[in-house]
């Protein structure tokens, strides 16, 4: 180490490279896998939860899968999984709203939904997300119907979590490559919920 | 430990480590003394306290934890509700 060096002041790049250098010298991880961690963590995308929510919407064993089993439904679908936290889903009913926060950092179930949106991190969302949470989502416009509880979620410890959102009316019918287009991040977070796109 | 079924009522402790030296804590401070009801229990994971700091790390239940969330806030709508995942060794029957 570099006399009168800090670490807090170090530049991120050589401190990453150091310490997979390390990582690789003590054996620990290769650069192999971390280059395959990296390419699955950059490969996840909304779009993957939004395929599991679509398939819940049309098929009631899937939806049941879900609901029980978060990791095994996403690996049903094909997405990796191995490594990840245990994914539990919460499925949004006629009676109850979910709405995930993480209020100690930012845990988010980034192998089925990808990087988390930057105001996910944030100490606004982080700190009004608990304690007022119908004014926070009021914000995406979304305002529940009077005798919907509104449960949040806060994801403090091994579990990641994911909303299953109410599927909207007027989509009878739909393939799930369809459904699967319009169920956004937001929604599988809480803040919105799907709506048709405007015509 | 006995442990807690679905349903127990349970008091997160009223404790403060954070004034006692460096940890590493999972339990929000705004449910310190909050009281809750069990929903669920996931299994046993280890305890972060300690993976925190690279100790051998105890398995520690793992709870899901409902509370009243305008009782802890003094705000809100009635009726609502925060889950949040709660370690055993934080919960004592209320």
């Amino acid at each position: 180490m570099m006399a009168g060096s800090n670490i807090l002041e170090t530049d991120g790049e050589k401190l990453l490279a150091a310490v997979r250098d390390l990582l690789a010298a003590k054996g620990l991880v290769s650069s192999a896998e971390i280059a395959e961690r990296i390419a699955i963590t950059d490969a996840a995308n909304p779009g993957q939860g939004a395929r599991m929510v679509a398939k819940a919407w049309t098929d009631p064993a899937y939806r049941s899968l879900m609901l029980e089993d978060g990791t095994k439904a996403a690996e049903e679908l094909g997405i990796p999984m191995r490594g990840a936290p245990p994914l539990g889903v919460l499925e949004n009913t006629d009676d109850v709203h979910h709405l995930v926060v993480c209020t100690l950092c930012s845990c988010y179930p980034r192998a089925v939904l990808g990087y988390p949106p930057f105001w996910f991190k944030s100490a606004a969302y982080r700190a009004r997300g608990v304690r007022d949470p119908r004014g926070l989502i009021a914000e995406w416009g979304t305002v529940l119907p009077d005798g919907v509880t509104i449960r949040v979620v806060d994801s403090t410890a091994d579990y990641r979590w994911m909303v299953l959102p109410q599927r909207p009316a007027g989509t009878e019918g739909w393939s799930e490559d369809r459904l699967a287009a319009i169920v956004r991040e937001g929604d599988m977070i809480g803040v919105t919920v799907p709506a048709l796109p405007a015509r | 430990m006995a442990g807690f079924a679905p349903g127990a009522l349970v008091r997160v402790k009223d404790d403060w480590p954070e004034t006692r030296g460096p940890v590493h804590i999972r339990t929000p401070h705004y449910l310190r003394g909050m009281r809750g009801k069990v929903v669920r229990r996931f299994g046993d994971y280890p305890n972060p306290e300690d993976l925190a700091f690279a100790r051998p790390a105890a398995q520690r239940a793992l709870y899901h934890v409902a509370f009243d969330q305008p009782s802890v806030w003094q705000e809100g709508k009635a009726g609502d509700q925060l889950l949040v995942e709660i370690y055993e060794h934080w919960l004592e029957p209320a």
